[in-house]
């Protein structure tokens, strides 16, 4: 591998971590990838007492910034929300003189419990994964980031050890392309989900 | 003898600082060496010593007696409940089926059942001493073989009560006519004989319950370590002269008190005082066993000797392979289980010295099978031996590979050192969050009440390497030194870093001076007693003047923060005093600055939502 061109910081939120076997394989699949950040906000802020210097280090020295959380009542734990409200500065990532994010790339990876069939406009959920994410899209374009589709896990109750290492396979062949700049930003609008984008060149790669 | 004594002394140590070290560096273990130093100054190598080895012999027994106590303060009563199935189903297999078959063997070569029965038992038992010891020395203890070996020692030592006590029943026939009774239980009749047995056993017990703990409170409150050290002698000693009172084996007495002793809160403090006399005579003991092998006879009749040996080894190690198959060891373990237990053990010794007192047995006979028993033992170490370099390693299986990860957490993971209102506060959280520690605590007021309120607690001086060790400081994961005395909190601190060095220290700090002090010895999780106390006031008067309570805790998070980092930075200057103080103020100011900064630099702190910034969207306030 050549390389990591884009230095990647997964922010990870998840306050029961030790009990999600989903996010622990994930986790295990990209930490030691070079280039790769793993920034486990609840083990470091476990008062909710987030260092915004700290913080805001880490995110210059990154260009594309993950939110890796669970879904808890459509949204994220309590802890990003924190961050988000407490790090990205009025006058430092938006505002005027705020360019302190611009162009870096933003994306969140969404394990949720309910399956994909669930999150549809006619689903039990009512609203699609993209559009609970809504919030986030728009906190992005303020700072002037490249927002891209999510990376979502669900039906995380019910996964088999093998569609689990799946995932998480697929998560590191993710972060591998994203951190060498193998990808074009219009191309992966297209797709819901960044997982479709992964499948679909799997399958064009190998005729 | 007293001008003799110095220089039989001298003999019977150089032998054991010669020999042992020998052995071990052979791979042979201790017991093996303590013996071949005895046969070697025997009356039949070197002739250093003569015929005294048997008086020897029995001062050396206080040896085993005094083990015997130990292995009775390990026995809680705890740990004996989760072994129940292992110990009565191990040790009923393996006790009964050689005795019967050795009984069965004796009574065809023309002994009396009654004899048969007494040599069965007797020989049945294995040697505590040697296996303990040698699965100790080896790191085996907690292995499966190690706890099946265990579980079965444990059964024979405990089956030596009832079988001291019936011995004078097997004897009814034919002792009447012997000889003048020389004790005072010899005096009675034989159904008086097993009452008096009873009756001293139940004095020891009840003794042990209502006033050893209540003396040894007496004596641990003097505060004078020789004092307790000569206490913990002297219950040993009176255990076993009571016994001796009315004719029973000492060893028995001393073992009843241990397992009395076993759940009071001294346990550690008796098993550390007790430990270097127990290894000494231990040694001794051996010694003499060796010194003491009637070579004469084994001469006579060598090949019957040898024939007796293998015969009676034979049976043992049969019974013993099936007792590990029917408590599923895999097939290493089960020969080292077997083999090692496979020897007669030193309570034969007792057992066949009081049979010929009850005249169940010749004295001929009695000679020989001790030899037999000698024997078996010297035995013991080479069969292990051939067993660990010829057996094992055809069948590539360590045994080390089957120590089991969560048998190291037999003993707790935390221990706290010091249980004052810290420390208890401390232990309290950890219990409540299903934590146990071990609680060691040098005030024996306390530590009776925190038994009470069923806390592990012991009494012990926790600066002393030796009850560190048997609170588990080897197992433990961490050691909180939470001792209100600075000095002898560095005391322990600095003893664990260098004995320890894998035992993860986190140290209460009486104040800032304290905290530097450990900072230079090293250590990272230090925890000043009035920190955190005094900054949650310092909170809760902000809130009082109506800040909002959540800025005001983050203030205080802040400002510990800070106060750590100024720390740090401050350790390596305090020694030169003006630079000391010129930092002093430097910090403070920092901390000032750092925490004004922190309530005008970031205005969403007091106010949630950062789109409400004036500089977005709401109007600027004229």
């Amino acid at each position: 591998m050549s390389d990591p061109v884009n230095p990647i910081l997964i922010l990870f939120i998840h306050p029961r971590f030790e009990q999600s076997r989903i996010n622990r394989a994930l986790v295990r699949a990209v930490a030691d990838l070079p280039g790769v950040t793993l920034h486990d906000l609840y083990e470091n802020y476990p008062d909710f007492n987030i260092q915004v210097e700290r913080e805001k280090a880490l995110l210059a020295s990154s260009q594309i910034v993950i939110w890796q959380h669970p879904l808890y009542m459509y949204g994220a734990p309590a802890l990003l929300k924190q961050w988000l409200d407490l790090v990205l500065e009025f006058g430092w990532a938006h505002g005027s003189g705020g360019d302190a994010l611009k162009d870096k790339i933003a994306l969140n990876v969404i394990t949720s419990g309910g399956a994909r069939e669930s999150y549809q406009n006619n689903g039990r959920n009512h609203f699609t994964i993209g559009e609970l994410l809504a919030p986030f899209h728009q906190t992005a374009s303020l700072c002037k980031m490249t927002y891209l589709p999510p990376f979502v896990v669900q039906g995380t109750y019910l996964l088999t050890d093998q569609q689990l290492d799946r995932h998480a396979a697929l998560y590191r062949n993710l972060l591998e392309r994203l951190s060498r700049g193998d990808f074009q930003v219009e191309a992966l609008r297209r797709f819901a989900f960044l997982n479709d984008w992964l499948e679909q060149g799997r399958e064009g790669q190998t005729p | 003898m007293n001008h003799g004594f110095l220089q039989d002394a001298l003999i019977y140590l150089a032998a054991a600082i010669l020999f042992v070290p020998v052995a071990k560096r052979l791979g042979m273990g201790s017991v093996l060496g303590y013996l071949l130093a005895g046969i070697t100054i025997g009356p039949f190598v070197l002739g250093l010593v003569g015929g005294e080895g048997r008086d020897v012999i029995h001062f050396a027994e206080f040896g085993v007696v005094m083990m015997l106590f130990l292995i009775g303060l390990e026995l809680e009563p705890a740990q004996f409940w989760r072994m129940r199935r292992l110990i009565l189903g191990s040790g009923t297999t393996q006790f009964g089926l050689t005795t019967l078959l050795l009984m069965g063997a004796f009574m065809l070569g023309g002994f009396p059942w009654q004899a048969s029965l007494a040599i069965g038992l007797a020989l049945s038992m294995s040697s505590t001493a040697i296996v303990l010891q040698t699965l100790r020395e080896k790191g085996l203890d907690q292995t499966q073989s190690g706890r099946s070996a265990f579980a079965v020692l444990l059964y024979q030592d405990i089956a030596v009560i009832p079988i001291l006590a019936a011995l004078p029943l097997l004897a009814l026939q034919s002792f009447q006519a012997a000889g003048e009774p020389s004790t005072f239980l010899a005096r009675l009749p034989g159904w008086a004989q097993t009452l008096a047995l009873l009756g001293a056993v139940a004095a020891v017990i009840l003794c042990g319950r209502f006033l050893i703990v209540p003396f040894l409170r007496f004596i641990a409150r003097i505060h004078l370590r020789e004092l307790f050290t000569a206490s913990a002698l002297f219950i040993v000693m009176a255990a076993a002269y009571l016994m001796e009172l009315v004719g029973l084996s000492p060893a028995l007495g001393t073992f009843l008190a241990g397992i009395v002793l076993a759940n009071s809160e001294y346990r550690h403090e008796l098993e550390c005082d007790i430990e270097p006399f127990k290894g000494i005579l231990l040694g001794l003991f051996f010694i003499s066993v060796g010194a003491s092998i009637n070579f004469g006879l084994i001469l006579q009749k060598p090949l019957f000797m040898i024939l007796l040996v293998f015969g009676v080894v034979t049976v043992k190690f049969l019974v013993l392979f099936l007792t590990g198959r029917l408590a599923r060891l895999g097939l290493d373990q089960n020969l080292l289980f077997s083999l090692g237990l496979a020897q007669v053990g030193e309570f034969a010794f007792v057992l066949f010295s009081f049979m010929s007192q009850l005249r169940i047995l010749s004295a001929d006979w009695t000679d020989t099978l001790m030899g037999v028993t000698a024997l078996s033992m010297t035995a013991t170490p080479l069969l292990l031996l051939i067993n660990d370099r010829l057996i094992l390693p055809r069948f590539g299986v360590p045994e080390k590979a089957d120590k089991e990860v969560d048998e190291i957490d037999l003993r707790h993971p935390v221990i706290i050192a010091g249980f004052g209102p810290f420390g208890s506060t401390l232990g309290r959280f950890l219990r409540a969050s299903g934590v146990e520690s071990t609680i060691l605590d040098n005030d024996s007021d306390r530590v009776d009440l925190l038994r009470r309120m069923g806390f592990k607690a012991f009494y012990g001086d926790a600066t002393r390497i030796d009850i560190l060790k048997s609170a588990g400081a080897d197992q433990a994961k961490l050691l909180v030194a939470a001792i209100g005395l600075p000095t002898v909190n560095h005391d322990l601190v600095e003893k664990v870093r260098k004995h320890f060095p894998k035992l993860k220290l986190m140290v209460r700090a009486a104040n800032r001076q304290d905290a530097f002090h450990f900072m230079d010895m090293g250590v990272n999780d230090i925890y000043r007693e009035t920190l955190d106390t005094s900054v949650r006031v310092g909170v809760d008067v902000l809130a009082r003047l109506g800040h909002r309570r959540y800025s005001a805790l983050r203030a205080g998070q802040n400002f510990i923060r800070y106060d750590e980092k100024a720390m740090q930075k401050l350790a390596p200057h305090r020694h030169d005093k003006s630079a000391y103080i010129f930092n002093v103020r430097e910090q403070i100011q920092i901390q000032e600055e750092l925490l004004a900064n922190d309530r005008t630099a970031n205005p969403s702190l007091n106010d949630h939502a950062w789109d409400n910034h004036r500089g977005v969207d709401a109007p600027t306030p004229k």
